[in-house]
C-alpha cells in the first residue's frame, strides 16, 4: 500500500481494466453487525439513489415516531420487513433490496451478522459477485470479519469491499484507516483473494458512500463505496465450454422439438457439435429459438430453446455440453457443503441433490470440518451440524455431471433435500470428481507452478486437469507473494 | 404450430432492437423461474390481476414456452369491484393470446353482498381476495401459482423466495422459509401443499415499465391519464364513474386528467393526477416520482405490517 492511502486496491496486476462498463445488474451481499451500522449504510445507500420514497419514509416517521440526529428516518425500519423482526429489534432473514444509478442497478443481499445465521450469509452469498464487509472504526477487524471473508470466499466471490464505518467518530484519522486495511489486507491475502478495495465511510453522514467524503477526508483520494459497486464486475461463467442444462423439452406439434433451458456456460452457434450427458450421444446443434428471432448465438444466461439435427433421447435433468470441453461424469464427487437446518447432515444418509434442473439421489460422507474461527479444516467423519462447513464426499446411484464450482458457479452448485421433510438442509460446492485411485497417489512426485491467473484457468478448464482436480491444490495470491515462496522452497 | 407460422412470427419482430443488458438478465431469469416450475409440478396455475405487472408476467410466459401455448390456465379472482376497463382488456388478452382463463368470485362474498364501502376495505380484501383465491387454488388442486410480486414492492416482500413454500390452508410462515441458493430451487412439497413462484422477485417498478415500453405489451387504458371524475376521501383521489359510488356528505365530484399506479378495487386504488397519455410521459413521470405505487392502496395502511398479516393469511 502507498502512503498516500488511495484505495488501498490489493493486487490489481491480475485484473485488467474491463473495456466495456458491464451494466448488467451487479449482485453483492453485505456483512456485518447491527452495531457496525449496516442498516445505516443500506438505509443511506437507498436514500441518497432515492430509492425510498416519501410515503415510505412517513410511514417509517409514524412507526417509529424517532429520527436520527441529521432528521433522517430510521433505517432500521425500512429494513427490516417482517414484524417479529421489528418487535425483536434483529434482523432474521435474507432480505433484498434495490437501487440504482444512472449507470448501473444493484441487488443487495442484506444478511444478519450474527454468528448463528451463516446460513443465512451463504444463501446471500451464493448469487452474490462482490461482497461489502463492514466495520466498525472504532472496534477494528473482529473474528467476525474473518468468518464473513472466508464464507463469501467459499461462495466464490472474488471482489470485496472493507467499509470501514464510523470514521467520524475516530476524527477521520488516516492512521487507523491505514492500519485496518493493512490487517484485512492479510486476511483477504491469506484467502487467495485479489481483488479489496478498502473505504473510510461515514454512513450516517453519507461520505464516501454515494457523495464524496472530500471535505472531512482530504487524505482520501479513493472511490466512494458507490463508484466501486459500478465498476465491478459481473462472472460470466465463460472459462468452460458450453452447457445447456435442460429443463424441459418443448414440443408442440409434430414437427418441432426444442430442449428449453438456461446457458449455464459458454456459448453456442448453429452448427456447433455437442454431446448429451450423461448418455453420451452427439449432434449438431440446427437452431437456436427466441420468442423474438431466432438467434446466431447464445451465452452464459441466455433463456433459450436449442434445436438439433437428429433425433436423439435427450430429457428433464439432462445436460447439452459442447464436445471438446465437457463436464465430469460420475458416480463420486468431492464438495464442500453449508449445512442449514437444525437437524445437520447424517453420514451415509440418502438425501435428494438438486444442480441444475437434474435431481438425484446422493448419500454424503464427511471428512472434515472449516474451523472459522482460524480458517483451518479438521478431520470430522460425523454429522455436520447446522452452520457448518465441510468437506464431504458424495456417491450417487446414477451418473452424476458436474464442472467444479471454481470454473462454473452454475453446473458446480447444488442444494440437498431431506427425503422426510421436504426441506433445503445444505447448500454445496463441488471441488472436483473422486479419482478411482483415492489418493493412492501420494507418494508420487509433486509439481508446483506459479502461473499467471488467465493461463491457469484455461488448464484448469481442460479435460485432463478436470478429471482428476481432486488432487490438485491451488492458491491464488499476488506476484509478489508467490515469487516469496517459490524463493522459501529454493532456500 | 406448424414451423411456416413460425417463421412468419420471427420475421415480424426481426426489427426490434435487442433489450438492454440489464432487462435481458431479468428477462432470462423469468422465462427459467417459468420453465422449472412448469417442468417441476403436476398443476401449476398463474395469477392473472391484469395490471402492468400481471401483464408483464403473462408476456414473460408467452415467451418462456414458445413456440409452444403456454402450459397452464391463468386465474383471474374478480372481486366485483374491479374497474370495467380491466374486465374488458382481460377478455380481449384471453382471445387475442389464446389463454386458458379460469375466472372465480367467491359466492359466499356474492351473496352476502360485501362491500368494501360497507364491510370496509380490511373485510373485503379478506373474503373477496384472500378466501377467494383459497377456494379457486383448492378447487383446481393447483400446485403451484405463478404471481407477480416484486420485493421491491413492500418491506415484507423483501423476505420473500421466488419459490415461497405455503401449508395446505396456504399459510407463509416467514419466519421458517426454505432457503435458496444460486438459481436451484426446492419445489418438493407433499400432496395438499404448495408454492407461491414470482419470476418477477428482482424486478423494480422502473423495471417493469421499462421493460413494458421495449417489448411494447399491451396495458389496461386506465394506466394512461385522461379525464375521469373522481372525489377526494381520506388523502386519496377516488374513482367516482360506477354506479354503487355514493359521495359522502360535503364531497364534490370533480372531474380532471388522472391515471392509475396500480389497478385493484376501485374503491381501494388511489389516482394520481397527471397528464401522462403515453408511456414515455408515464416513465418520465416515475422517474420524478417521489411517492412509492402502494402509496395509492387503502390496504397497506389499515396498519403497520398489514401486508404481513394478509401474507400469513394466504393472501398474494
Amino acid at each position: 500500500m502507498t502512503a498516500t492511502a488511495t484505495a488501498a486496491v490489493i493486487a490489481p496486476a491480475a485484473e485488467a481494466a474491463p473495456a466495456l462498463r458491464d451494466t448488467r445488474p451487479l449482485r453483492l451481499i453485505t456483512c456485518g453487525s447491527v452495531d457496525d451500522g449496516k442498516s445505516t449504510l443500506i438505509g443511506r445507500l437507498l436514500w441518497d439513489t432515492k430509492a425510498v420514497k416519501e410515503d415510505q419514509a412517513a410511514a417509517l416517521n409514524r412507526d417509529s415516531g424517532k429520527q436520527n440526529d441529521l432528521g433522517l428516518p430510521d433505517f432500521a425500519l425500512l429494513l427490516d420487513g417482517l414484524q417479529a423482526e421489528r418487535e425483536q429489534g434483529i434482523t432474521i432473514d435474507v432480505a433484498y433490496r434495490y437501487f440504482a444509478t444512472d449507470k448501473r442497478s444493484f441487488i443487495v443481499a442484506d444478511t444478519p451478522g450474527h454468528e448463528q445465521y451463516t446460513r443465512n450469509m451463504a444463501t446471500g452469498a451464493s448469487t452474490a459477485d462482490l461482497a461489502v464487509l463492514l466495520v466498525d472504526a472504532r472496534a477494528g477487524i473482529l473474528e467476525q470479519t474473518r468468518r464473513h471473508a472466508t464464507i463469501a470466499t467459499l461462495m466464490g466471490i472474488k471482489q470485496f469491499v472493507l467499509a470501514i464505518n464510523k470514521i467520524d467518530l475516530i476524527n477521520y484519522d488516516k492512521a487507523r484507516f491505514d492500519e485496518l486495511s493493512r490487517e484485512f489486507k492479510e486476511i483477504a491475502l491469506s484467502l487467495g483473494v485479489k481483488q479489496v478495495t478498502a473505504i473510510p465511510v461515514s454512513a450516517l453522514k453519507g461520505e464516501n458512500v454515494v457523495y464524496d467524503g472530500k471535505a472531512s477526508m482530504p487524505w482520501y483520494e479513493g472511490p466512494t463505496l458507490v463508484q466501486v459497486l459500478e465498476l465491478a464486475t459481473v462472472r460470466s461463467a465463460q472459462t468452460v465450454g458450453f452447457r445447456l442444462p435442460v429443463q424441459r423439452v418443448s414440443r408442440p406439434g409434430e414437427s418441432f422439438r426444442g430442449y428449453q433451458g438456461t446457458v449455464a456456460g459458454g456459448a453456442v452457434k448453429p452448427g456447433d457439435s455437442v454431446v448429451i450427458l450423461p448418455s453420451g450421444m452427439v449432434a449438431n446443434v440446427k437452431q437456436i429459438v427466441t420468442f423474438d428471432l431466432v438467434r446466431n448465438a447464445a451465452v452464459a444466461g441466455d433463456a433459450i430453446t436449442l434445436v438439433l439435427d437428429r433425433q436423439v433421447d435427450v430429457a428433464r435433468g439432462d445436460m447439452i455440453a459442447t464436445i471438446d470441453a465437457q463436464p465430469q461424469v460420475g458416480l463420486a464427487f468431492d464438495a464442500q457443503l453449508v449445512a442449514l437446518q437444525p437437524g445437520g447432515i447424517e453420514p451415509g444418509k440418502r438425501y435428494w441433490l438438486k444442480s441444475g434442473s437434474r435431481r438425484q439421489r446422493v448419500s454424503v460422507q464427511p471428512s472434515s470440518l472449516l474451523d472459522l474461527k482460524s480458517g483451518k479444516w479438521n478431520r470430522h467423519d460425523g454429522a455436520l451440524p447446522m452452520n457448518a462447513i465441510g468437506k464431504v464426499h458424495l456417491s450417487f446411484d446414477e451418473a452424476a455431471i458436474f464442472d467444479a464450482y471454481e470454473l462454473n458457479r452454475t453446473t458446480g452448485a447444488f442444494i440437498l433435500i431431506d427425503p422426510d421433510t421436504n426441506n433445503t438442509v445444505a447448500g454445496g460446492m463441488i471441488a472436483g470428481k473422486r479419482g478411482d485411485l483415492g489418493g493412492l497417489n501420494n507418494e508420487a512426485e509433486r509439481v508446483i507452478l506459479s502461473l499467471p491467473a488467465d493461463l491457469a484457468d484455461k488448464i484448469l478448464a481442460s479435460g485432463l486437469l478436470s478429471e482428476r482436480r481432486d488432487e490438485v491444490d491451488i492458491r491464488r495470491t499476488n506476484p509478489g507473494r508467490a515469487a516469496e515462496l517459490l524463493g522459501e522452497l529454493d532456500g | 404450430m406448424h414451423i411456416s407460422e413460425f417463421d412468419a412470427h420471427t420475421q415480424d419482430k426481426q426489427v426490434k432492437p435487442p433489450l438492454d443488458p440489464h432487462l435481458k438478465a431479468l428477462e432470462n431469469e423469468a422465462i427459467h423461474i417459468f420453465r422449472e416450475v412448469a417442468a417441476e409440478f403436476e398443476r401449476p396455475v398463474m395469477l392473472y390481476s391484469i395490471g402492468k405487472d400481471s401483464s408483464v408476467l403473462l408476456h414473460l410466459a408467452r415467451k418462456a414456452f414458445y413456440p409452444g401455448r403456454i402450459p397452464f390456465p391463468l386465474l383471474h379472482i374478480d372481486t366485483g369491484w374491479k374497474f370495467p376497463e380491466m374486465i374488458s382488456f382481460r377478455d380481449e388478452m384471453a382471445k387475442r393470446f389464446d389463454l386458458d382463463l379460469v375466472v372465480h368470485t367467491n359466492p359466499r362474498g356474492l351473496k352476502e353482498n360485501i362491500s368494501p364501502f360497507t364491510h370496509g376495505s380490511a373485510l373485503h380484501t379478506d373474503i373477496m381476495k384472500t378466501e377467494a383465491l383459497r377456494q379457486a387454488l383448492d378447487a383446481g388442486q393447483y400446485d403451484a401459482a405463478f404471481g407477480g410480486a416484486r420485493r421491491d414492492e413492500e418491506a415484507s416482500r423483501a423476505k420473500e423466495r421466488i419459490y415461497s413454500f405455503r401449508t395446505p390452508d396456504h399459510k407463509w410462515d416467514p419466519r421458517n422459509q426454505r432457503p435458496e441458493l444460486w438459481n436451484v430451487y426446492n419445489g418438493m412439497i407433499r400432496r395438499g401443499e404448495s408454492v407461491r413462484a414470482f419470476p418477477l422477485s428482482n424486478w423494480t417498478e422502473v423495471d417493469i415499465w421499462r421493460y413494458i415500453q421495449a417489448e411494447n405489451i399491451p396495458l389496461p387504458p386506465l394506466y394512461y391519464a385522461a379525464k375521469r371524475k373522481f372525489v377526494e376521501r381520506d388523502g386519496m383521489l377516488m374513482w367516482a364513474e360506477d354506479k354503487r359510488f355514493e359521495a359522502l356528505p360535503g364531497e364534490q365530484i370533480q372531474e380532471d386528467y388522472i391515471r392509475f399506479r396500480t389497478l385493484g378495487c376501485w374503491p381501494l386504488t388511489g389516482a394520481i393526477k397527471s397528464h401522462a397519455t403515453t408511456l414515455d410521459d408515464v416513465i418520465a413521470e416515475l422517474e420524478i416520482a417521489t411517492v412509492s405505487e402502494r402509496q395509492g392502496r387503502a390496504i397497506d395502511r389499515d396498519q403497520a405490517g398489514s401486508m404481513e398479516k394478509k401474507k400469513r393469511e394466504g393472501y398474494f
